[in-house]
């Protein structure tokens, strides 16, 4: 199904109820190409790839639940590629070209707004950090700004810098290509693009065992069928390690939950998206003019995606400081998600020891930003066996020969990342 | 919200503690172990929805480390100890 002017003109004129399923439920196969596990933007978007830069379209998509009910539209909708390692840069980098054309590409408004991302430092040892990550992304052909004093309060007027404040704002990196993207739009968006070119898409389809045989995977089966297959992408976020474990892989993750909170609607008063770094809180606000809001982990191993008051009261206090007039605001809603967190914090991307399965793992909270690369990336592997130079370092075997990829420096407690 | 029953104080908030992560068995010093040890005994901590048994560090409290068997599917707590009360069950 596609979109035009002409399609909703002719079905308002029929009151919008004559609009067709935008998936429907096709029947499934013996057999395909390739099986995704994951109904995700990740996997999803590896499945809208496949078909329109590979021409492949035998493809299963299995999901446990529905479409975007995982942490896809769980998330707190922020883009961005401020990060100071190469690897992570790039990737999130050649995401944010992506996102800048995806709404053309998949004919599906995802509303992605560069809004600007302002990363509050609060010292000035904080500052010279930033600045070093500033001229890395400027060295790599990325915009970057250091604001402090009036400019900052310029660039973001709301910002409470008065007063003596226990963590005081020392200035900003700003990055204009950063910002927000309407994340359940993402998901449907991949979702119908790969269905239209004969991708099947099953929901309410958990992955439940792997067929192995001589080390190579042969089948996943489903409680819809077994399913032969060539290859197999896993890409499960939170669920990540129990679903490798099926084949034997054991993954370095924790699953940890993290939150997301919502306010009442009110008129526009924040275009861009701040975030305080002195513990964690990041605030920006919905076209609906909702201030979303998100944190740190509820930090503890958890799947259980119910969240604790103590990581409530600790985004608000610091909301608070940022934002004062956001205490006169009541909270509408929250919820949480489990996020899969390796020892270094990055993504675990690419090849397992078993032959035709891949994974892609690891993104914790912060994977939502690279989701269009990601599909890119993990359907050019699967497309032509040739590992994408932007997914190498990610790989596996990275613990194994002490090439971490540790973006914050944090040490072994993936619940801090 | 967890309510921790800590063997020395009592039931308190999570609030008090510092989470130590996932019990780990680390291998043994006298040379007989080997990089895959190491590698699975820093990099690859259990992580089971269900039933696990981990270290808070009691901060706001009697300082002590306590061993959490704690279902991540639920939070239910199942069971808790110090080294010490285990020592003495043993
Ligand atoms: C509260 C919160 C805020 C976040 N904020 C941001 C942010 O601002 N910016 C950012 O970049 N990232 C953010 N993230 C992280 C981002 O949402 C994730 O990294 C990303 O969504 C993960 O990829 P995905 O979209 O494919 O995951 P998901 O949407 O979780 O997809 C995985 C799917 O796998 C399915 N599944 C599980 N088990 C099985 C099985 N056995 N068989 C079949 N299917 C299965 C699940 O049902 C799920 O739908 C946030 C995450 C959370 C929880
Ligand atoms: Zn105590």
């Amino acid at each position: 199904m596609g979109y035009s002017g002409f399609s909703l003109l002719k079905h308002a004129v029929t009151g919008n109820r004559r609009w067709p399923d935008v998936l429907a439920e096709p029947e499934m196969r013996a057999s395909y190409d390739i099986v995704i596990i994951g109904g995700g933007g990740h996997g999803l978007a590896t499945a809208h790839y496949l078909t329109s830069n590979h021409g492949i379209t035998n493809v299963a998509v299995v999901e446990a639940g529905w479409i975007g009910g995982g942490n896809t539209a769980r998330n707190t909708t922020i883009v961005r590629s401020d990060y100071l390692l190469n690897a992570s840069f790039q990737l999130k980098h050649f995401a944010l070209k992506l996102w800048s054309d995806l709404t053309q590409d998949l004919n599906f408004n995802v509303m992605y707004e560069p809004r600007g991302y302002v990363d509050l430092a609060h010292s000035d040892g904080e500052l010279e950090h930033f600045t070093l990550r500033a001229n890395a992304m400027q060295l790599r052909g990325a915009d970057a700004a250091i604001l402090t004093g009036d400019s900052l309060q310029q660039r973001v007027p709301e910002l409470d810098l008065s007063g003596a404040k226990r963590f005081p704002v020392a200035g900003a990196l700003v990055q204009e290509a950063g910002g927000v993207v309407r994340h359940d739009a993402v998901a449907w968006g991949f979702a119908q693009n790969a269905a239209a070119a004969g991708i099947h898409i099953f929901q309410n389809c958990p992955a439940i065992s792997f067929d192995i045989d001589a080390g190579r995977i042969i089948a996943v089966t489903t409680p819809k069928g077994r399913i032969a297959c060539k290859q197999v992408l896993i890409s499960v976020a939170g669920s990540s390690s129990e679903v490798a474990q099926m084949a034997g892989v054991d993954l370095p993750l924790t699953t940890i939950n993290v939150q997301a909170l919502v306010t009442e609607p009110v008129k526009p008063a924040l275009d861009t998206v701040v975030n305080y770094n002195a513990g964690l809180s990041y605030v920006s606000q919905t076209s609906k003019g909702e201030f979303v809001l998100g944190g740190a982990t509820d930090g503890y191993a958890s799947f259980a995606r119910r969240g604790s008051f103590e990581r409530i009261e600790d985004v608000l206090a610091r909301a608070v400081q940022m934002f004062p007039f956001l205490s006169r605001l009541r909270l509408m809603r929250h919820w949480s998600g489990s996020a899969d967190i390796p020892m270094d914090g990055n993504a675990i991307m690419g090849r397992t020891p078993i032959d035709g399965l891949m994974i892609n793992a690891g993104w914790g909270y912060a994977g939502f930003k690279a989701t269009p690369a990601v599909g890119w990336c993990m359907a050019n592997l699967l497309a032509t066996g040739d590992m994408p130079d932007l997914v190498a370092p990610f790989a596996l075997e990275r613990f194994a020969n002490g090439a971490e990829q540790d973006d914050a420096g944090i040490g072994p407690y993936p619940w801090l990342h | 919200m967890i309510l921790l029953p800590c063997p020395n104080c009592g039931p308190r908030d999570e609030g008090e503690f510092t989470y130590g992560g996932p019990q780990r068995q680390l291998p043994s010093l006298d040379g007989q172990s080997g990089t895959d040890d190491w590698l699975k005994a820093l990099f690859h901590p259990q992580n089971p929805r269900g039933p696990m048994v981990e270290l808070w560090y009691h901060a706001s409290g009697c300082e002590a480390w306590i061993e959490v068997t704690r279902d991540t599917g639920t939070h239910e707590i199942i069971d808790v100890a110090t080294n010490r009360l285990r020592d003495d069950k043993q």
